[in-house]
């Protein structure tokens, strides 16, 4: 029925789940392992005056998710503090810090001094003497902060998608290796990969319960997150940057187009799946719902086949038009069954022969954990007992299978990914300040223009 | 008014309370937009009658309900009876009009994504004096997932909306029709559930005959069902018991009974004073056949949210309450426009107060 945030999981036989426990019975010990001290070494010796255990925290980004990352890191049982705040906006902010605060006292302990405001405020968080980063801005902005997390040697929690164009994916994969190099802790918000359900089902897919994978869906069809534009009319906003990045979900350069922001999540629960991503894919979108003067460029809808290389297919859908038929869910096809799988409703089951062979809710399992919570607990365990955690491969590989899906439906063209991922296409400013001149502007009427397929050149 | 509906339809609750002030004076006396049957002076008078949402095709039906007394809660000795059903006691009930079928996505989207402004807009309709309050009222934020998971939406019930989106929806739903609807109070819910019976359910005491009447955990195969695919109560309301457990007005409170043992409560009502807990009735398609019985309450807790990404979390939305859904009440006489006004901004503030941390132990880590 509903996800208690607690008790932690331990009926479940993942490995991460097996450190988990490990990490919640060595919890509150003193820790002084040499894998501890790889990890944490710098910003721990940073941090030996203030003689408390306390994992320190910067988060960058301060919207709705970023608030809620926060939140989720704090609600493993581990002293986690929220030491320093970055967004662009003071007003976003400072709203912000109050929600937090009330929200948890104490654990937010950001005073004035650690609070950054500008396009410069994330370098100031991360050098504010921080051992954890969460990267919650818009995904545009994602390389960037990435990169200067890990030259700065932070364990980095990212929220998903990694970017929003192929040079940001590539340039995201480069850091990585640097990244693993120094063996730091990365994690990216994709948090069905931590989710019993899908774990579980993802071992009776293994295990071969429907044998060969034939074909599989994926959905995410709902409404609108927000309306447009979504805060400030034109008129409140100075420049044309802080129109776009505070409308940021209508703008492909900071959203990615919902297809990358949204849908991502269930692209990248078939690739995992199918432990690789797509060669392929055509497709076909566009905007069904009248616009207005001001509204951003995103498609409300895009239909995708993606092909893998051994022929396979993955079909696609994500729409954000109010009062059609909702569905998020992803759905993998065998040779001899199905396994279908929906967070939301907490549905988990494998069927083999139209028979159903096995579901969470009917398996004795308990009711579902937080797995907002579980994604932060395993990190935390990774940073508290040292060890290898890194999620940012995978991360940007199935970001860029959904830039693939976009670039699809803006062309009408068929795309590889061998062509898509190592295009010279970049759609981020190549400035940031807020008068910069802008990847996109409105025209006349107020109008924003939106990709044609058949006339678009994508790559 | 274009750019107030479009500012209003993103306020958060704090402007929402400020903005209040301002729709107060619109809303104190919206037109009546007649409807056949749908006039009574008095309790004879009342007929079923359908209504309609302004500028749209949505229809919805409503049942007279006599007053009359009953005896609220169940006894020590009926088979599942919980501490807060009791002590059993007498209540008197005014004469109401209820919604035969639990509320709709039809229904419900027009509200939640101004499907009604939207239309207007598209075939160039001017704004009724209805529509001019109606739009001035907070609309719900869009959700970030599709909130019927997938179970269906065509004459399916609406589900997943806070006790504050539900109440907002009468409020919507009065001044776009001048008629004065709201949830029904705890007492007159289980009043018309019982219709007239002081059985477990409202067919009587054999939950064998369950699968008749509702959707319940044994026979709902994991989903919601369109509503009034079951047997009614004796007085026509479909899917009381099951389907989707239904918010109430009042507040929860254990033992909120306890104080009219041995008295007969006139029109009890728990005003609201905070987002947690309300009750739900009826039980759902996830509960098991002892929580659907006429008596059985459950309190929503903050769990029901616990899995909104955002802070701050909606006010709008409850993520993990798949099984919560609403019918709406009219009550015969109406309330005066000041007391109207008391129900609509009861608890308001209390209501925005999201993204509390549920702490594993129930407080914060120590050191």
């Amino acid at each position: 029925m509903s996800s208690p945030l607690q008790p932690l999981p331990s009926s479940n036989n993942s490995a991460s789940n097996s450190s988990r426990r490990e990490f919640l019975k060595t919890s509150g010990v003193a820790m002084a392992g040499a894998g501890l001290a790889a990890t944490l070494g710098i910003a721990r010796q940073a941090h030996a005056a203030q003689n408390d255990d306390a994992i320190r925290v910067a988060l960058i980004g301060c919207g709705g998710r970023g608030g809620g990352a926060v939140l989720d890191a704090m609600s493993t049982g581990n002293n986690i503090k929220l030491v320093a705040m970055a967004d662009a906006f003071k007003d976003r902010l400072d709203a912000k810090y109050d929600d937090l605060k009330k929200a948890a006292g104490d654990k937010i302990a950001v005073d004035d001094d650690h609070k950054f405001v500008g396009f410069d405020a994330y370098q100031k968080a991360i050098d504010s003497g921080v051992d954890l980063v969460i990267l919650a801005t818009p995904p545009g902005f994602r390389p960037i902060h990435f990169n200067a997390a890990v030259q700065a040697n932070k364990n980095i929690f990212m929220e998903k998608p990694v970017a929003t164009d192929p040079a940001g994916v590539r340039k995201v994969l480069q850091t990585n290796e640097e990244a693993k190099r120094r063996n730091l802790i990365v994690g990216v918000g994709l948090q069905r990969r931590h989710q019993p359900g899908y774990l579980e089902a993802l071992k009776r897919y293994k295990d071969g319960a429907i044998g060969e994978l034939v074909a599989a869906r994926a959905y995410w069809n709902g409404d609108r997150p927000h309306a447009t534009p979504r805060q400030k009319d034109r008129d409140a906003t100075k420049t044309e940057m802080e129109y776009q990045m505070r409308n940021w979900y209508f703008y492909v350069w900071l959203c990615g187009d919902h297809i990358v922001e949204q849908h991502i999540h269930n692209l990248d629960v078939i690739n995992w799946f199918k432990g690789e991503t797509p060669v392929r894919a055509v497709g076909m979108g566009g905007s069904q719902v009248p616009r207005q003067p001001g509204d951003g460029e995103i498609y409300d809808h895009h239909a995708v086949e993606f092909q893998y290389a051994d022929g396979s297919r993955v079909f696609s859908q994500c729409r954000q038009i109010s009062g059609c038929w909702g569905q998020v869910s992803e759905h993998i096809h065998g040779t001899k069954g199905a396994v279908h799988l929906d967070a939301g409703a907490n549905r988990y089951s494998v069927n083999v022969n139209g028979g159903e062979a096995w579901n969470w809710k009917n398996s004795g399992s308990g009711p579902m954990p937080n797995p907002y919570q579980i994604e932060h607990a395993d990190m935390q365990a990774a940073i508290k007992n040292g060890g290898s955690y890194n999620e940012a491969d995978y991360g940007a590989k199935s970001t860029m299978t959904a830039i693939l899906g976009r670039l699809a439906t803006y062309s009408g063209k068929e795309i590889s990914w061998e062509d898509a991922f190592n295009s010279k296409l970049s759609i981020m400013p190549t400035e940031f300040s807020w008068d910069a001149k802008m990847p996109v502007n409105p025209g006349p009427g107020g109008m924003y223009p939106q990709a044609i397929p058949g006339l678009t050149k994508v790559i | 008014m274009l750019t107030l509906v479009y500012h209003h339809a993103r306020l958060q609750l704090g402007a929402a309370v400020a903005f209040c002030l301002l729709a107060n004076r619109l809303s104190a006396a919206p037109p009546i937009v007649e409807m056949p049957n749908s006039t009574a002076a008095t309790a004879a008078e009342m007929k079923p009658y359908t209504d309609v949402i302004g500028g749209t095709d949505v229809k919805f039906e409503m049942l007279p309900i006599p007053g009359g007394k009953f005896t609220m809660g169940s006894p020590e000795s009926e088979h599942g009876h919980k501490p807060d059903e009791g002590p059993q006691h007498e209540v008197k009930i005014e004469p109401f009009w209820l919604e035969k079928y639990e509320l709709t996505w039809d229904e419900f989207e027009v509200f939640m994504f101004t499907l009604d402004i939207d239309r207007r807009k598209i075939t160039s309709q001017p704004s009724t004096d209805n529509d001019k309050l109606a739009d001035a009222l907070a609309r719900p934020t869009k959700p970030y997932t599709d909130m019927s998971f997938g179970m269906g939406k065509d004459g399916f019930p609406a589900i997943s909306m806070t006790h504050y989106a539900a109440r907002m929806y009468c409020r919507w739903l009065s001044a776009k029709t001048g008629r004065y609807y709201r949830l029904p109070t705890e007492a007159e819910w289980e009043y018309a559930c019982r219709a007239g019976t002081t059985t477990a359910y409202s067919f009587g005491d054999d939950a064998k005959q369950l699968n008749d009447y509702a959707w319940h955990d044994g026979n709902s195969e994991d989903s919601y069902h369109k509503i009034g695919k079951k047997k009614p109560n004796t007085w026509g309301l479909y899917d009381m018991h099951g389907n989707v457990a239904e918010w109430v007005l009042d507040q929860y409170i254990a033992d909120y009974y306890a104080q009219f043992k041995g008295k007969t409560a006139i029109e009890p009502l728990a005003v609201t004073q905070s987002k947690f807990p309300h009750p739900v009735r009826g039980g759902s398609w996830q509960d098991d056949a002892v929580d659907l019985r006429s008596a059985a309450r459950k309190p929503s807790k903050k769990e029901w949210e616990a899995t909104d990404p955002q802070l701050p979390q909606s006010v709008w939305y409850l993520t993990d309450a798949e099984f919560v859904g609403f019918r709406i009440c009219r009550p015969l006489h109406e309330p005066t426009a000041e007391e109207k006004q008391k129900i609509w901004d009861a608890g308001l503030e209390a209501e925005g107060e999201g993204g509390r941390i549920i702490w594993p132990n129930g407080e914060p880590p120590k050191k």
